[in-house]
């Protein structure tokens, strides 16, 4: 399989690896995927006081394309408001690194750990919101 | 060193200069065909071509009238099941295999499945191999022909074709053994072997691809139906002009395999070794298959935590298959690991090298420091691998499958 130089640009320098701590109120993790299907996801926000994400992290076990779209996410989000950040739909992802159709799950799996990382935020800013959004 | 590293010998091999040299004169003003009775042209490249099959015969202590050529062993694979299950159709209808075979064996039995015959698909124990016991309950009177590789592609184990043609021999079962991998690496003696249909490939022992050749044995007398038909050549089981460069290039291959198998081994035995002791450094790896019922060329790891197509992508500069090499372009863990009970996580993160004739101590270690670099660089990068380390047991976590 052959891989364009963005997948293999993040791949070979992932961005924004590593862990926030995830009992902190502004830290929203979200862990997506599953070891059987050969991809899982974790990203990891941080959100400031502005109530704009001032910092995100990820480690992925799966594929070049799904390393890639997750350390492209970090880079993404980094600035963001979550209105902004649920923006991010999984065909942006797949258009910037030129994923073939077989890798575009890479992308759906990306948008998936966005939405996962914001609603566990969320629910730790006000439980009952998240609750009844889930 | 030339990179990438070449760690795929089974896979294919690079051809053996000799048998290069072996094979032009062939290509150039030897140019008549066997089969031409009326002139020198074609007595020359019919002596050619019975020297290549007693070179053949010889590395497996066949009979040359035993060999047939075919254009590899997939197709070695197609004659001898087919023409077999198609000869004697009338003695029953039914057949039996192993689910880690290679493709070339289990497809032809999916489409004899189509035909109307039946197919007993038998699962081997973990360690890769198969229980005679278990192959023995599967035989029923009306089976006809059983199926069993010698050498498994992935894994590299060898199964116990004494006792399990023996159990054939006892049952009026043909026994068909696929030694694409297993000839020129493991000492095969035909004259003693309770087997009746063997495939060989030229190009797995530094030979050119797309030739092979199907040994079938005369006594007692095993009879096939011929799948390709024609002007008769090979006795009737195989028509079609005889490609003489590919029979002398097989036949000369092994020659060499005969005189070097020995020496071979324990050299590439030591390289394996070699490169199993650096690898075991890494934590959780796991060597899928029997090591010790193994080829000595063959190491199958499974490094946990670490997705296999990323460590592939990792290791550019090595060339080594991840699952099987015929089926890498899917997606789906190895279909052989599953069959031996790995888990998908492990079956998804297995590597198979192959070491072979032209492999050196060099390249082992410059494979080993580059694996255990990447798989380091890739679970630092692994959410399992850390969740490992803090003694979370995936296996308790609540998964969003996608």
């Amino acid at each position: 399989m052959s891989y364009s130089d963005k997948v293999l640009d993040h791949y070979e320098n992932p961005r924004n690896v590593g862990v926030l701590d995830k009992e902190d109120a502004n830290v929203g993790t979200g862990m997506v995927g599953a070891p059987a299907c050969g991809d899982v996801m974790r990203l990891q926000i941080k959100v400031g006081e502005d109530g704009l994400i001032e910092d995100a992290r990820f480690k992925t076990y799966g594929c070049g394309s799904a390393i890639a779209s997750s350390s492209l996410v970090t880079e993404w989000l980094k600035g963001k408001s979550l209105d902004q950040a649920l923006e991010i739909k999984n065909t942006d992802i797949a258009e910037e690194l030129a994923l073939p159709p077989v890798k575009v799950h890479c992308s759906v799996l990306a948008e998936d750990a966005i939405k996962a990382a914001i609603s566990d935020y969320q629910g730790k800013k006000s439980p009952a919101d998240s609750a009844s959004a889930a | 060193m030339e990179l990438p590293i070449y760690l795929d010998y089974s896979a294919t091999t690079p051809t053996d200069p000799r048998v290069v040299q072996a094979m032009l004169p062939w290509l150039g003003a030897n140019f008549g065909n066997p089969a031409s009775r009326s002139h020198s042209y074609g007595w020359e490249a019919e002596q050619a071509v019975e020297n290549a099959r007693a070179q053949v015969a010889a590395l497996v202590h066949a009979d040359p009238r035993e060999i047939v050529w075919t254009s590899g062993a997939t197709e070695s694979d197609n004659l001898a099941i087919k023409g077999a299950a198609h000869f004697y159709r009338n003695r029953g209808r039914h057949l039996i295999t192993m689910t880690t075979e290679h493709k070339a064996v289990l497809d032809t039995m999916r489409n004899l499945e189509r035909e109307g015959f039946e197919v007993s698909y038998l699962t081997p124990e973990p360690d890769g191999l198969l229980d005679p016991d278990k192959f023995a309950q599967a035989i029923r009177p009306d089976t006809i022909l059983a199926s069993i590789m010698h050498v498994n592609n992935e894994i590299g184990v060898i199964q116990d074709i004494a006792a399990l043609g023996t159990i054939c021999r006892q049952s009026g079962v043909l026994f068909h053994v696929d030694a694409a991998q297993s000839a020129g690496k493991v000492p095969i003696d035909l004259a003693s072997l309770p087997v009746d249909l063997m495939s060989f490939s030229a190009h797995k022992i530094y030979g050119p691809k797309g030739i092979g050749a199907l040994y079938v044995q005369r006594k007692p007398r095993v009879r096939l139906e011929a799948q390709m038909h024609g002007g008769g050549h090979e006795r009737g089981m195989r028509s079609g002009t005889l490609a003489t460069h590919q029979i002398v290039g097989m036949g000369e291959a092994y020659r060499l395999a005969h005189e070097e198998m020995d020496a071979d081994n324990d050299r590439i035995r030591a390289l394996r070794d070699r490169m199993l002791e650096g690898l075991s450094a890494l934590d959780e790896t796991y060597v899928n298959g029997d090591l010790d019922r193994r080829v000595a060329h063959n190491l199958n790891i499974s490094f946990n935590f670490v997705e296999g197509e990323s460590l592939m992508m990792a290791m550019k500069d090595l060339a080594v298959s991840s699952g099987s090499a015929c089926t890498s372009a899917s997606l789906e863990p190895s279909y052989v690991l599953r069959a031996l009970g790995r888990s998908d996580e492990l079956a998804h993160s297995s590597i198979r090298f192959t070491l072979g004739r032209f492999s050196t101590e060099n390249e082992v270690d410059r494979a080993v420091e580059l694996v255990k670099q990447n798989v380091n660089k890739l679970r630092e990068l692994s959410p399992l691998w850390e969740m490992h380390l803090d003694g979370i047991d995936l296996n308790s976590v609540q998964w969003a499958a996608h």
